[in-house]
């Protein structure tokens, strides 16, 4: 391979002489040199060829770029040549500038609009797909035999009890964060007791639930995605539908049941997993032996918090499970829209078990519970 | 020896692969010749698209020796120098479905050599219309393209580079008759402008008729044949037989003569 180069001969009508292999691996920077040069508009109008090595289309077209339209080209003995520039011409003429897209801020809005759009169209997808699994469930209700009870066990194996250990351990950690952070503060009130019933409370109302709601985001919603998208993907949800297999029954209705059923086990779990953390941190740190924080966590804490977030399960699992099955029947044809569906699932559902957990706050100091 | 290496661009000798047990090739020997459109066919299974990955060094073969350019692809240094002068284009086309189809074509020439972005742009541009697709077509996503126009983004991503063998799986599987005989035109118009040397693995009959000089049979874990399609047609070998003479490969030989 021998580097490309070239030189303009100005005498008598401007004469580019090349020299070396015009291939697209051997131009180099002849190219941005030429370019430069035609820049200029300095129009060549004949070539000599006789030191011209290989030649590829790369070459080819900057030649004919190079050249005034109305040149003359004399190939002498090179056919190959002849035979791309024959290639390469129609091409160029009919070469019209390609549609730039639009940058700026004229950009900036054209995306911004194009955002605030996909927010309302995602909005009323959510509200379709609503409308269509209260159908489903309510159909599932009135003919349970409908119910796939292979699938529904399958998932219930994988969503909830594969999970229980992570939950535990998670729970048990913010369990002892809580006990530490907490006997800090209240031994400088010399009320370092109370720790006990901080940890109960904390746990059993909201700490429980919520990470084993953002768990079951992670693990669950993520893979339900990505299990209906690659399953859209290689068209096997077109093939349910025209087999008359309703999709809603054979995909959605076991995954939400199974996160529904679950669900409440998992945040039994994640408490007894908080509770025992907050007892072992006490135990260590301020020496309240194990019965003594059992004993007093039945006396001073209340059985209505643990009530309070276990009713906020099902919602929440319903929730998940529901963003997860959504965002994999979105999926379109290309990998690219199954990454992202995958993403939004989790984020969606993560943001909505925020979102609905300080609803359901609100809700029940209104009923003063 | 380097004119035998530039004329002989890919030789297969004695290959060997298998999967555990299941031995797809025993011994099997195949030479390309320089500027020549060969077209591969063989029964489903029978190994047709294991050889062209273990002649692209995707699959790593259990015996024998693959040489492109009279280089060994199992040498590593050998084989980067290799991967510049051959254009691949997959069954499904292959395109990178987060880049948009200039930019899949872009790709390689970004990667491989130092033009000015403003000139590969061009030269991507120029590719895609040699390939036949339409103008707009550049800026459009593998997933918004038909099957057939996936087919010729592949093909200008593979001649991106103006390689010196062009590899095609498949090309014509899936399109309607007309789409894939002006798929064989294109094929055969770009290889008599730039002069690369083709390896087609194809079931159509038609493609076989219209634009390959030689075909190679693999059948029985080797090449069992190569030759002319004339030739074969005389062939006693029972599966060549079945193949060119049955209902299928009469009707392309007539559409052929007529």
């Amino acid at each position: 391979m021998i580097a490309a180069d070239w030189h303009i001969d100005e005498g008598g009508g401007p004469t580019l002489h090349v020299s070396g292999d015009w291939t697209s691996l051997a131009l180099g920077d002849a190219e941005g040199r030429l370019g430069a040069q035609a820049a200029r508009s300095l129009v060549v109008q004949r070539l000599d060829l006789s030191a011209l090595g290989r030649i590829d289309t790369a070459g080819a077209l900057l030649l004919l770029r190079s050249m005034a339209p109305d040149a003359d080209i004399d190939f002498g003995e090179r056919e190959d040549l002849q035979r791309l520039i024959d290639l390469v011409r129609p091409a160029l003429e009919s070469d019209t500038a390609g549609k730039a897209g639009v940058t700026g801020v004229l950009g900036f809005f054209e995306r911004f609009g194009r955002q605030v759009i996909g927010i309302a169209d995602d909005a009323y997808q959510m509200l379709v797909f609503t409308g269509q699994l209260i159908v489903a469930l309510g159909r599932t209700l009135g003919d349970p035999r409908r119910l796939r009870m292979t699938p529904l066990v399958a998932f219930m194996q994988d969503a909830g009890i594969n999970g229980l250990p992570i939950v535990f351990i998670m729970t048990f950690f913010i369990g002892a964060v809580i006990a530490l952070v907490g006997t800090n503060l209240l031994t400088t009130l010399g009320v370092e007791v109370f720790t006990i019933q901080l940890v109960g409370v904390a746990i059993l109302r909201e700490f429980g639930v919520v990470i084993t709601a953002i768990l079951l985001s992670g693990r669950s919603a993520s893979s339900f995605a990505a299990q209906i998208g690659s399953m859209r993907m290689n068209q096997e949800t077109d093939a349910m539908q025209v087999m008359g297999v309703d999709r809603f029954d054979a995909l959605v209705i076991p995954r939400i049941l199974a996160a529904l059923l679950m669900m409440p086990l998992m945040t039994f779990c994640a408490d007894i997993g908080g509770l025992a953390g907050g007892l072992l941190v006490s135990w260590v740190t301020i020496d309240i032996s194990p019965v003594f924080f059992i004993q007093r966590t039945l006396e001073t804490v209340d059985i209505k918090h643990f009530w309070i977030g276990m009713c906020k399960a099902p919602f929440l699992a319903l929730i998940i499970a529901a963003a997860g099955c959504r965002h994999g029947l979105m999926v379109g044809g290309d990998v690219q829209s199954l990454g992202q569906n995958v993403t939004s699932a989790v984020v969606q559902s993560i943001f909505m078990v925020i979102m609905f957990d300080a609803i359901f706050a609100v809700i029940f100091m209104a009923l003063d519970l | 020896m380097e004119t035998d290496a530039e004329d002989v661009p890919i030789r297969v000798k004695g290959l060997r692969t298998a999967f555990g047990d299941k031995v797809i090739h025993e011994d099997l020997g195949l030479e390309v010749k320089r500027g020549e459109i060969l077209g591969v066919v063989g029964g489903s299974g029978s190994g047709k698209s294991v050889l062209l990955n273990t002649i692209l060094g995707l699959k790593q073969p259990d015996g024998g020796s693959v040489e492109i350019f009279g280089q060994d692809i199992r040498d590593p240094q050998a084989h980067s120098e290799v991967e510049r002068r051959i254009g691949v284009m997959f069954q499904q086309g292959a395109l990178f479905s987060f880049l948009t189809v200039q930019e899949n074509v872009e790709a390689p020439l970004l990667e491989h050599t130092k033009l000015t972005r403003e000139y590969v742009h061009d030269l991507a541009r120029l590719k895609i219309k040699l390939a036949g697709l339409p103008e707009d077509a550049g800026c459009l996503k593998p997933a918004e393209l038909s099957g057939g126009m996936r087919k010729r983004a592949g093909v200008a991503r593979a001649i991106a580079l103006d390689p010196d063998i062009l590899f095609l799986d498949e090309p014509t599987a899936g399109l309607d008759p007309i789409a894939a005989a002006e798929f064989d035109d294109l094929i055969r118009t770009l290889r008599d402008a730039l002069g690369f040397t083709v390896f087609i693995i194809t079931h159509d009959l038609d493609t076989l008729y219209a634009i390959c000089d030689r075909v190679a049979v693999v059948a029985d874990k080797k090449i069992a044949a190569v030759a002319t399609i004339k030739e074969l047609e005389r062939s006693d070998h029972p599966w060549i037989r079945s193949y060119l003479l049955g209902p299928r490969g009469r009707a392309a030989k007539k559409e052929k003569e007529s």
